[in-house]
């Protein structure tokens, strides 16, 4: 329920009360005059408009969880054919960093069917403890066992917070294994810290706009955030210090409903998220013939072509060629957009490139304001003559 | 073969300004529609719908105002609504939301199926199916891009992962998320229309649910807070240039050399 409460209703237009939200959240009520629906987000708005009219009650002090039996931070290792994906290590990085502050240890969790020399890479990167479930069943991802080592390993380690990379299968696992302790889970965080009390700060975009969110799990243990592929930096590696625990379950808790009957790899395009330079071209790009200059730039640059969510739905792009916090996250060396607007959702996934190089005509963009060189000017007239620029200079040296 | 799709009602434009000075949001309109990634669910129940001869019944959590997009899931071919409306669900987070929806679920009797989108546009989490599946305790798939076959009893499924199809056999009861691109999704009929117009949305609150007891819902259910919201960070090297074509031609040459790109 929210705890906006509402007061000195008397003299007040209540019509123009209720036109405050923005979610229409504010409705009449027969006994105490105003009263809020279910469609309240806590936006604040009408505590900022008429603070004479809605204050925030106190909440009722929620049982308090003893953060004490809360220790350490865990990261899921997520590995497929042996192979640890790399957003993993990114997590180890952060949660090390994050440890130091408050004095806690790193754990990590590793599911599958053979670890074979998987937790001596792990411990390779400074982690204390590598918590290892090797069974048959856990040789393809299925969510029922999955949860079940997760749930087995969050009871035994009892993590103060857990870290999941944002990847199809931690999306698909970190909500189940979160519900499962009823407790917090932040998705796509993009900005981690935490604070004395051990509480995490959470920071992530939201409201598919211009907004960011910061969130604690305050009362809750262990607190869940996931985050996307390239958002932080894997650690160097390290003279290992940590040890290896292999833990086992019941195979009663490991039975699915589910039955893996193929897997096939899709066409190899090469991925976006390794390439060193990419050339995005956004909604500023009136039709599909025009983006032959765009991929002459990135020819020029090396470069690999990615699209805005707009040109993805045209079809001009294959979707595993889109930026943006629906797409793909990337962090190259050099990334410049051509004609993009810059949606917070298409900046969370590019914002970590080193350099940053912005076309549009609109000199109010709001890509403008990430953009390292903000180039006001038209990308038709701009990009053919960038690149007959290259081919000279290409010609002199 | 009963199917429950979930919706959400989300504002018409995803645009959102922070008023400066308040640090709060600044909203225009306050239009809204059926989730676009939810529209992708809602077809592909009504294709089984129309294979299996099964009930389709859509369910969402909001104010009052959000029966207008049950009503909407009528003229697209869906049976039944129900919409989860009290003051107590208000400011709900992930997992209070899966929790009234879950609760919700249970008072009108477990589906065979049950279909979600891929994620909201406003919130972007994507998390909120998998969490309705555990609180079920049903198993989930999630990225499903494609129905190779289904009968009676279950379906063969192909999932989207980021490398690799994965082709599965699941039984029902379980929860899917699907891809957009699944369907295409159906324009809503006007027939349609004016055959549900007297149909009933239901109405569940608090008291409806079996755990009635109202801190487990809403803001008081919710473990994760709001803290505060801020326009996101502009970078420290800015610069503006503002010139003839040819000229910022010149300059963005100049700078992709400098810094080793050509």
């Amino acid at each position: 329920m929210s705890n906006i409460r509402t007061r000195n209703l008397n003299d007040q237009n209540l019509d123009e009360l209720i036109a405050l939200c923005p979610f229409n959240a504010i409705e009449k009520d027969a006994q105490s005059g105003l009263a809020i629906n279910a469609g309240c987000r806590m936006c604040r708005i009408c505590l900022k408009r008429k603070p004479d009219v809605f204050y925030l009650a106190e909440a009722a002090p929620a049982p308090r969880i003893n953060k004490q039996e809360w220790q350490g931070l865990a990261v899921y290792v997520e590995q497929q054919d042996g192979c640890i994906h790399p957003v993993s290590l990114e997590l180890i990085g952060k949660a090390r960093e994050m440890a130091a502050k408050t004095g806690q240890q790193v754990f990590c969790l590793l599911a599958c069917e053979k670890s074979a020399d998987l937790p001596e890479q792990i411990l390779a990167y400074g982690v204390d403890k590598v918590f290892v479930y090797e069974r048959p069943e856990l040789r393809h991802f299925r969510i029922e066992p999955f949860t079940a080592v997760f749930a087995d390993f969050i009871n035994r380690v009892k993590p103060s917070g857990v870290l999941v990379g944002g990847t199809s299968i931690g999306r698909s696992l970190a909500p189940r294994v979160a519900a499962r302790f009823k407790t917090g889970l932040t998705a796509d965080c993009t900005i981690l810290d935490i604070n004395a009390s051990t509480d995490i700060d959470q920071i992530r975009p939201a409201y598919g706009g211009n907004i960011m969110a910061h969130i604690q799990t305050p009362n809750h243990r262990p607190q869940f955030a996931t985050v996307r592929y390239k958002i932080f930096n894997a650690p160097e590696k390290t003279a290992p210090w940590g040890t290896v625990e292999f833990c086992r379950i019941n195979a009663a808790d490991l039975k699915s409903a589910i039955e893996v009957l193929e897997i096939r790899p899709k066409e190899k395009v090469r991925s976006v998220e390794d390439a060193e330079v990419i050339v995005v071209a956004g909604k500023g790009i009136k039709k599909e013939a025009d983006l032959k200059m765009i991929y002459e730039l990135s020819d020029a640059l090396g470069a690999m072509t990615a699209g805005t969510r707009p040109l993805i739905e045209q079809g001009w792009f294959d979707p595993r060629l889109q930026i943006g916090l629906s797409g793909r996250t990337v962090k190259p060396a050099l990334i410049i957009t051509c004609g993009v607007s810059g949606s917070v959702q298409f900046a969370a996934g590019m914002q970590g490139a080193d350099h940053i190089i912005a076309i549009n005509n609109d000199p109010g963009a709001a890509i403008f304001s990430l953009a390292h060189y903000a180039i006001v000017g038209d990308l038709y007239q701009v990009v053919p003559s960038l690149l007959e620029k290259i081919r000279k200079g290409g010609a002199l040296v | 073969m009963k199917i429950l799709v979930c919706i959400k009602q989300v504002p018409d434009s995803t645009r959102v300004d922070i008023d400066p000075e308040t640090m709060t949001l600044k909203r225009g309109g306050v239009d809204s529609k059926i989730n676009p990634f939810d529209l992708f669910a809602i077809e592909t129940a009504v294709k089984l719908k129309e294979k299996h001869n099964a009930q389709v019944c859509s369910i969402s959590m909001g104010p009052p105002q959000t029966e207008a997009a049950i009503r909407e899931t009528y003229m697209l071919g869906v049976d039944e609504g129900i919409l989860l409306s009290d003051r107590n669900f208000a400011g709900a987070d992930v997992l209070a939301t899966a929790y009234a929806l879950s609760q919700g679920i249970l008072s009108t009797g477990l589906p065979d199926l049950i279909i979600c989108g891929r994620q909201t546009t406003d919130g972007d989490t994507g998390q909120v199916g998998p969490e309705i599946a555990e609180f079920l305790n049903i198993p989930h798939v999630a990225y499903v891009r494609n129905i190779v076959s289904s009968d009676e009893k279950g379906m063969v499924l192909e999932m989207d992962m980021p490398e690799t199809i994965e082709v599965v056999r699941i039984n029902f009861p379980f929860l899917m998320t699907v891809e957009k691109g699944i369907f295409q999704p159906r324009l809503p009929s006007f027939k349609r229309r004016l055959a549900s117009k007297d149909r009933p949305v239901r109405r569940l609150t608090l008291a409806d649910m079996p755990d009635s007891q109202p801190e487990n819902y809403g803001l008081k259910g919710s473990p994760t807070q709001v803290i505060r919201i801020f326009p996101p960070a502009s970078p420290t090297t800015h610069e503006i240039w503002k010139d003839a074509p040819e000229v910022l031609a010149d300059k963005i040459y100049s700078k992709l050399s400098e810094l080793k790109f050509l």
